[in-house]
């Protein structure tokens, strides 16, 4: 009973926020995007709506959890989102998402080859990539030791730079520096491995300043640490207000995420959302996204119009093998392994 | 019969966003995710032990600190007159109308490796400390936002307490120690017990402080709550369970407290 309560008054949230923003119908009907803030560039759907005559109806989340809570939550209405790997990998494991229809999206051909058929969507069913970045060392030259070797996850357990660290505040991306540091999978499924890395993270932790997510920016923009962990897009906005800060990929490999766009199950208006999803693998569409967020684009015919400078750039775009050896996406676990990730990250946070 | 009506909107009110949330959380405390009823949220309890032991710790000395900064504080505030009284009471009220995280968040800012403090302390070649992200920090976040609320109660009780009482003490010979002994202090434990009360709960459930101060580094049954029921470790049937156990603890120390406190209220008088 409750249950039903909490999804009749999301939907009637969702409802009342769609008609809020809705205005009629374009000639072709309407596609109900749900995306993450400040995540693409709004002036592309004018151009989608003038090419197929469907309207955009955009709204935006802050985190794969809101997301998930939504969907799960029994609402409807929505034709495309974009969720990160693991989560995709999640939904596909709850049936949350409709199979493409790989023939409506012909540019999904323009897709890297590198991230085709990714782990969290083995078979390349239900997902096409719509930005991916790089996870990596982020860190002030000035404050670390000349020659300190950052390339690589070590530098995080070094004594010299105690309380000057920063890790992130969530368990997968935390374990998942750990069980790197120790030559294994972010995707492991053995207890034993999982432990060991959380035993690393809690020798590890008298070291640390603090774990963050976006406080990040101030900490290391404001020079009131030296070294943290965090993606490259945003390095890059923070070189914008600090730029002497710099960003190291750490040899034993990293975390390679890509945020993929999908069709949730309960869509209405399928046929626009493959429209949609393949309008965003168009040159155009993708260049204008790209320039304006700055992550990095799967699409092959954008890399070749973007500025040199970015497409050299071995951070935003990495070299293949690189990549395919070295960078490794988040699966999704099996829930006992939820379970113990859990309760290994309730024992790091209580040391 | 017309007084009885104009009270059901409050006890609407009540039951709706007061007895109805214990109602929930109770349920989910001891029901699994299959809704079935089961105790196993509170076996696995004993591993949070630390957890509990921590925030109960910081909790009381920032009570502690609390009472003995907003004692003296309370009290001479109190014993003044005209402008410095009215001005006193609404410097203390004034940090409360702005929002506490943004409070806590500027005390980030100063305690930063190069905030306001440490570039302060620079200047005399000193420094810099690590102040942030530690207990200490936690402790201040504490003590700086729940000070008013040990401050009001015992301001409005010793600005109560009736003059002619202390006049009484005095022809009786009681030195001014011996006034404040006998007769002011035992007269103003009520405020005390209160503003005990009023900073222990708020402190010992905190997670936006040691979250913003502490760097999450330092789990407080706030935290670990909150893990429960938004965030990484999400199992909102632990959490109401810790939640419960939690409110059970609390209202055991405040029951004991005052036992307490009535006890030496009475040897006193």
């Amino acid at each position: 009973m409750k249950k039903k309560l909490i999804a009749w008054s999301l939907s009637a949230a969702s409802l009342l926020s769609l008609a809020a923003c809705g205005s009629g119908e374009g000639e072709n009907g309407v596609v109900n995007v749900y995306n993450w803030g400040e995540y693409i560039d709004t002036s592309i759907f004018d151009d989608f709506t003038a090419q197929t005559g469907i309207k955009v109806n955009y709204q935006t989340y802050d985190s794969n959890e809101a997301l998930y809570g939504k969907l799960a939550g029994g609402a409807t209405g929505y034709d495309v989102i974009i969720p990160s790997d693991y989560m995709i990998a999640q939904m596909i494991e709850e049936d949350m998402l409709e199979p493409l229809d790989f023939g409506s999206i012909p540019n999904f051909s323009d897709i890297d080859p590198v991230l085709k058929n990714p782990e969290y969507d083995p078979e390349n069913l239900y997902s096409v990539p719509y930005m991916f970045g790089i996870l990596g060392i982020i860190y002030n030259p000035k404050m670390v030791k000349e020659g300190e070797d950052m390339e690589t996850w070590n530098v995080l357990w070094n004594e010299s730079y105690k309380n000057d660290i920063l890790m992130f505040d969530n368990s997968r991306d935390t374990i998942g520096i750990a069980l790197k540091k120790l030559g294994y999978s972010y995707n492991t499924t053995d207890p034993a491995q999982i432990s060991a890395a959380v035993d690393e993270l809690v020798a590890q932790k008298p070291l640390l300043q603090g774990y963050v997510m976006d406080d990040i920016f101030e900490k290391l923009e404001g020079e009131n640490a030296a070294i943290g962990v965090y993606y490259y897009g945003d390095y890059l906005t923070m070189a914008d207000n600090n730029p002497d800060l710099k960003f190291a990929l750490p040899r034993e490999g990293t975390n390679r995420y890509v945020d993929a766009m999908c069709i949730p199950k309960g869509s209405e208006n399928k046929e626009n959302a493959h429209a949609f999803i393949n309008f965003m693998c168009s040159a155009e569409a993708g260049q204008a996204n790209c320039e304006r967020i700055r992550y990095s684009t799967p699409l092959l015919s954008v890399r070749k119009k973007l500025d040199e400078s970015v497409v050299n750039n071995p951070f935003a775009y990495p070299d293949p093998t690189f990549m395919a050896e070295q960078c490794e996406t988040f699966s999704c676990l099996p829930a006992e392994i939820r379970t113990l990730y859990n309760d290994e990250w309730v024992r790091l946070m209580n040391s | 019969m017309k007084s009885k009506a104009i009270a059901y909107p409050y006890v609407g009110w009540m039951a709706l966003f007061v007895v109805a949330p214990i109602l929930i959380i109770t349920l989910y405390a001891f029901t699994s995710g299959d809704r079935e009823f089961t105790l196993s949220n509170f076996q696995d309890m004993s591993q949070y032990a630390s957890a509990f032991g921590r925030s109960f710790l910081l909790a009381a000395v920032a009570t502690l600190i609390c009472v003995l900064i907003g004692y003296p504080m309370a009290y001479f505030l109190a014993r003044e007159t005209g402008w410095i009284h009215r001005m006193a009471t609404m410097l203390i009220m004034l940090p409360m109308w702005m929002n506490f995280l943004l409070r806590t968040y500027s005390w980030k800012f100063l305690l930063e490796r190069n905030g306001l403090i440490n570039s302060f302390f620079g200047l005399f070649g000193l420094g810099p400390f690590q102040m942030i992200d530690t207990h200490g920090a936690i402790v201040l976040g504490m003590v700086y936002n729940f000070l008013p609320y040990m401050v009001l109660p015992i301001f409005s009780v010793i600005t109560k307490i009736d003059h002619k009482v202390i006049e009484a003490a005095q022809d009786l010979g009681a030195n001014n120690l011996t006034v404040f002994r006998r007769v002011i202090f035992p007269l103003s434990l009520p405020g005390v017990l209160s503003g005990i009360t009023m900073v222990f709960i708020p402190s010992v459930s905190t997670f936006a402080i040691s979250r913003l101060l502490g760097g999450s580094k330092t789990l407080l049954l706030g935290n670990l709550i909150d893990m429960q029921i938004i965030g990484t470790a999400y199992n909102p049937h632990l959490g109401s369970a810790i939640s419960l156990v939690m409110m059970v603890i609390v209202i055991i120390c405040m029951a004991v407290m005052n036992h307490f406190g009535d006890g030496e209220q009475g040897v006193s008088l």
